[in-house]
């Protein structure tokens, strides 16, 4: 038997000297005008984005910003439905927005499988993760992930104000990827770090930013080097036997996909659950409602995720192309708003009013077309055994400190302080 | 009334199956499946309209007499 050195740091190496793109010049400074020179990155749209899109959607359906070398902000539903169905002229080879692109001969794979590539490769690729992410597939977490929220809520040991963002959302989706992937649950903590690192670092040049990631590729490798030496019942051992093309995958595909599945399986659900329990701690009626009606959540919590979908997407575009009144060039973004999306009043009845029996919902939170989501049974698993946990708990319960709630700033988009009255 | 998924829509949101687990189920990969023959008891009409109503990809249709 040969061993498995695809892992091996000569081999990591070689394939960190391969990254090439371009930088283009980094613009900061105060929106001027959101028509022209938007940037989701900007205070006034992490504080509340939905006044802006729904102007643009009225006077600039198809905004355009000069920062991050040229983006396109569609914000009706119709609009990101098209781009996200057309995966011929818009590439998902680079799915968050910033100053460096990367080079197209990334794709059809891109370095964080399947989110970052391209049919046909993509079909592919996304098949191999789709059985360990289906309803019943997740169903097996929810009695942990439920002992998990109860054991969290324990230890504020009866605290009268509890930061529910930073005390409780954000250590359920750390906690059950963890699981999943079969790393040690105490390690958990600091995969917040690791998510911090790849978001807050996609404008610095590419060596700077391999700096950053260092000690999060150094954590990873590890474990799967660890998982070769003793295989698991885990996702990661899954992965390091899985065959495409009657082959073993690349040691980048590997570990791009356990990238994928930690960072973008971490924030976003956290932005989920922190925004639900916000807008039910800023709307008594409907807390209310719910605490007296368990049976309603399931219909309120897809109206929380159109509301207040935490996910926007990126896209570039593949060729110059007069596309819908506007000339893109090619290698613009596309900043795919979901969020923009969900609120489209030409597909949604009363689309700014967020009400939490809405039957009749077709949302597009977890992303429309082949990118569907791969983790949305995960998510929406996770949202609904933290609210029903929290509820259960804490029928009566109130925003502590309005003021001081602070909002995630860029494409993924919750609470990130929120300090709620739990008693 | 009869319920049918197209399945060159369906991405495996699962909507149709959460909302009318006696009519859609799953297969290995979280896609869409209509149970059985697809014909809709009375009592699940209503169950089919949601699931129809809230596809994200407008996969499922509803065929009204059969």
């Amino acid at each position: 038997m040969t061993t498995d050195d695809r892992f091996s740091q000569e081999l990591r190496q070689a394939n960190n000297e391969r990254q090439t793109g371009t930088l283009s010049d980094v613009i900061t400074g105060p929106v001027c005008d959101w028509a022209t020179d938007f940037s989701h990155a900007d205070p006034e749209w992490a504080a509340d984005p939905f006044p802006i899109q729904d102007d643009l959607r009225q006077r600039c359906p198809i905004a355009h910003t000069e920062r991050f070398g040229g983006a396109w902000l569609p914000t009706r539903y119709d609009d990101v439905a098209s781009i996200a169905y057309d995966t011929e002229r818009f590439s998902s080879r680079s799915i968050i927005i910033s100053n460096y692109r990367p080079s197209p001969d990334l794709a059809p794979v891109g370095s964080t499988p399947p989110i970052s590539s391209d049919p046909p490769f993509h079909h592919d690729a996304r098949k191999l993760l789709l059985p360990a992410f289906t309803k019943t597939a997740i169903s097996r977490y929810e009695e942990s992930t439920r002992a998990f929220c109860h054991s969290l809520i324990d230890a504020f040991d009866g605290k009268d104000v509890a930061d529910a963002a930073q005390d409780y959302a954000k250590y359920i989706p750390m906690r059950v990827i963890a699981d999943m992937l079969g790393f040690p649950p105490q390690d958990a903590p600091q995969f917040a770090q690791f998510v911090e690192d790849v978001i807050g670092t996609v404008d610095l040049p590419p060596q700077d930013r391999g700096e950053r990631l260092r000690p999060m590729f150094d954590y990873l490798y590890q474990q799967v080097r660890e998982h070769v030496e003793s295989p698991r019942d885990d996702l990661t051992t899954y992965l390091i036997n899985a065959e495409l093309y009657g082959r073993k995958l690349e040691p980048t595909h590997v570990v791009g996909t356990i990238v994928l599945l930690l960072i973008a399986g971490i924030d976003t659900t956290w932005s989920a659950i922190g925004a639900a329990l916000w807008h039910l701690a800023a709307h008594p009626a409907d807390r209310e409602r719910l605490a007296a009606s368990p049976e309603l959540l399931p219909t309120a919590m897809e109206e929380l995720l159109r509301a207040y979908a935490p996910v926007t997407m990126a896209r570039l575009v593949k060729e110059d192309m007069h596309w819908r009144d506007v000339d893109m060039k090619a290698d613009d973004w596309i900043l795919l708003s979901f969020p923009a999306a969900n609120r489209d009043p030409a597909q949604f009845d009363q689309a700014a009013q967020v009400m939490i029996d809405r039957e009749v919902n077709r949302h597009a939170a977890f992303g429309l077309g082949i990118h569907r989501c791969v983790g949305s049974h995960l998510a929406r698993m996770e949202l609904r055994v933290a609210l029903e946990v929290w509820l259960s708990r804490f029928p009566a319960f109130s925003l502590a400190d309005p003021a001081n709630v602070t909002w995630s700033t860029g494409q993924i988009r919750g609470p990130r302080t929120l300090p709620l009255r739990i008693a | 009334m009869k319920v049918q998924i197209d399945s060159g829509r369906c991405n495996g949101h699962g909507r149709c199956y959460d909302l009318a687990p006696d009519l859609f189920g799953a297969d290995d990969e979280g896609y869409g499946q209509v149970l059985d023959d697809g014909i809709v008891a009375p009592d699940s009409e209503h169950g089919a309209r949601l699931a129809a109503a809230n596809c994200p990809e407008c996969a499922v249709t509803v065929l009204e007499e059969t």
